[in-house]
């Protein structure tokens, strides 16, 4: 019977279409937010890639001029750090690595010149768990006890400034977000409002006839969902899209740390639910919109 | 039986002003009882309309009480109204029918909004088209109806959930002479039926046709009644039983 009933009231009235452009703004809305989305989740995809791979990591650096004792206090250092607890992996990086990565700054003869600049020999190492200040601390007092050149540092501390930047462009992604769920409902409130005003005539006819705020509501809650569906799904294709090129160009990059960027199956899900959200939110505002000015008149 | 008792509508020291203007209706006090037929007449501005808005629930009163079906209808939530307004017919002196709906679906809107279901819409709404002769024109737009087709349509809706009072304003006024015994004929015939009629006009032919009827005169926003419908409950078999 209810059903029924809801047949019954849903034909009250023609389909009343909101507004001619209402499905174009929502789909540029939502393909909007589908890319801030998009990049937000890829960018805490990529800081929590980056983060784990680095979160137990330490840098020993032995940095001395004579290379002797480098050598004597890395071996030091090494002895040390294999017998320590908490200590899942140690490497020293080799020197053939090492002046890989230089000699994009200094050139290949002066990294390889026994009179270059002295390099400080590196040990990676890998703790356990995540570094805490206490254990960098106590590694610290350990390791330079047995080799006095040697400089400590968490490997995150380095890409901290990095994450920092990172953190602020994922707020930026949720603040963008806002913003256009803000707009979208800005936009179909004035829709609504637009609407109301030129079927005034005819709501208050359906009124004074005994229909409720609710039935005249849902005449528009019905157009505006069409709109949103409409708009919504243009939107995320467009969206989805933009955000598979963007992949596909930094995908291209071939850098480490860009590639933990990539969504994962529920970052997708996530991003195909925007469309649903938008869609309730317009239903939910048109229903406001509509109920305010209905209580507005007896 | 004292003023009031068995009264589907009960006017108390009503007033209506609109905004800061002088009241366009004082003092009005008056009693209808279930299955009654009322003329409201005055001369233009008199404030028939004001008062019929009152009365199909349009518009507050500025003071005053109003009862109808027992409630007090001032007081009662705003969310309550479409209920009282679903047992009440209006007649619109301009009509207002819902331009983007053929007559057909004009004539079911009261239906639609009552939530009757469509198969039990059909029937009546055709047989109520074919009573005021637009049985041939119920897939037709108002735009492309006649001002007498018009105002049969909006009687036939305003009569076709069969309303507990029925309000009308000057719903003659467009149609032939003919036309206006037949659509007095179909008030009367739904007054029988039990439905308190109330009938503004400023036509005092139209009074003479219905001769169980009973006039309350509206001159310049006070009421007076020439039949004394407003003072005792009237002597038909059917009120107050």
């Amino acid at each position: 019977m209810k059903a029924l009933r809801h047949v019954a009231s849903d034909r009250l009235l023609p389909q009343a279409r909101i507004a001619g452009p209402m499905p174009w703004v929502i789909a540029i809305m939502i393909a909007l937010t589908v890319i801030a989305a998009g990049a937000g989740l890829g960018l805490r995809n990529l800081t929590q890639s980056a983060r784990n791979e680095i979160a137990g990591g330490i840098t020993v650096q032995i940095v001395e001029g004579r290379p002797a004792e480098r050598e004597r206090q890395v071996q030091a250092a090494l002895s040390l750090l294999d017998e320590l607890d908490g200590v899942a992996e140690v490497r020293r990086v080799p020197d053939e690595e090492l002046k890989a990565l230089l000699e994009p700054w200094l050139g290949p003869q002066a990294a390889s010149a026994e009179d270059a600049l002295p390099v400080p020999a590196i040990i990676d190492v890998k703790l356990a768990g995540s570094v805490t200040e206490k254990q960098l601390k106590d590694l610290r007092a350990t390791i330079v006890s047995s080799a006095p050149s040697a400089r400590v540092d968490a490997q995150a501390r380095w890409l901290q400034p990095v994450f920092d930047a990172a953190a602020s462009l994922q707020w930026l992604a949720v603040g963008l977000i806002v913003l256009l769920a803000g707009t979208s409902a800005a936009a179909v409130w004035l829709a609504a409002r637009s609407a109301l005003g030129s079927n005034h005539e005819t709501i208050e006819i359906v009124h004074l006839l005994g229909g409720t705020d609710a039935q005249i509501a849902r005449i528009f809650q019905r157009s505006v969902a069409f709109d949103a569906a409409l708009g919504g799904l243009a939107g995320l294709a467009l969206g989805l899209a933009a955000v598979l090129l963007l992949g596909k160009q930094f995908a291209a990059l071939g850098s480490g740390m860009v590639a933990g960027g990539g969504l994962g199956p529920v970052d997708w899900a996530v991003l195909a639910l925007i469309p649903v959200i938008g869609l309730a939110l317009a239903i939910l505002t048109a229903r406001l919109t509509v109920l305010a000015v209905l209580r507005q008149i007896l | 039986m004292s003023a009031g008792e068995g009264s589907i509508v009960q006017f108390d020291n009503v007033g209506l002003r609109y905004g800061t203007e002088r009241e366009v209706l004082s003092d009005i006090a008056f009693t209808l009882y279930p299955g009654s037929f009322y003329f409201l007449t005055g001369a233009s501005g008199a404030g028939k309309t004001s008062l019929l808005k009152l009365l199909y629930l349009a518009q507050r009163p500025s003071r005053g009480v109003i009862r109808m079906f027992g409630t007090d209808v001032i007081t009662v939530p705003r969310n309550r109204l479409p209920e009282f307004r679903r047992r009440i017919g209006v007649v619109f002196q301009d009509f207002r029918l819902v331009p983007d709906l053929s007559a057909f679906d004009n004539v079911a809107l009261p239906l639609r909004v009552s939530g009757v279901p469509e198969n039990e819409i059909r029937k009546p709404v055709a047989d109520m088209l074919q009573w005021v002769g637009l049985e041939q024109r119920a897939d037709a737009r108002p735009a492309s109806l006649s001002g007498g087709e018009q105002q049969r349509v909006a009687i036939a809706r305003a009569v076709i959930a069969r309303p507990e009072i029925l309000v009308a304003d000057e719903p003659t006024g467009n149609v032939d002479p003919e036309m206006a015994v037949k659509l007095l004929r179909l008030f009367e015939a739904l007054n029988r039926l039990g439905t308190t009629v109330v009938v503004a006009t400023h036509d005092v032919h139209l009074l003479k046709k219905v001769p169980d009827s009973l006039i309350m005169r509206l001159d310049r926003g006070r009421l007076s009644d020439p039949t004394g419908a407003l003072r005792y409950p009237p002597r038909r078999e059917t009120v107050g039983q």
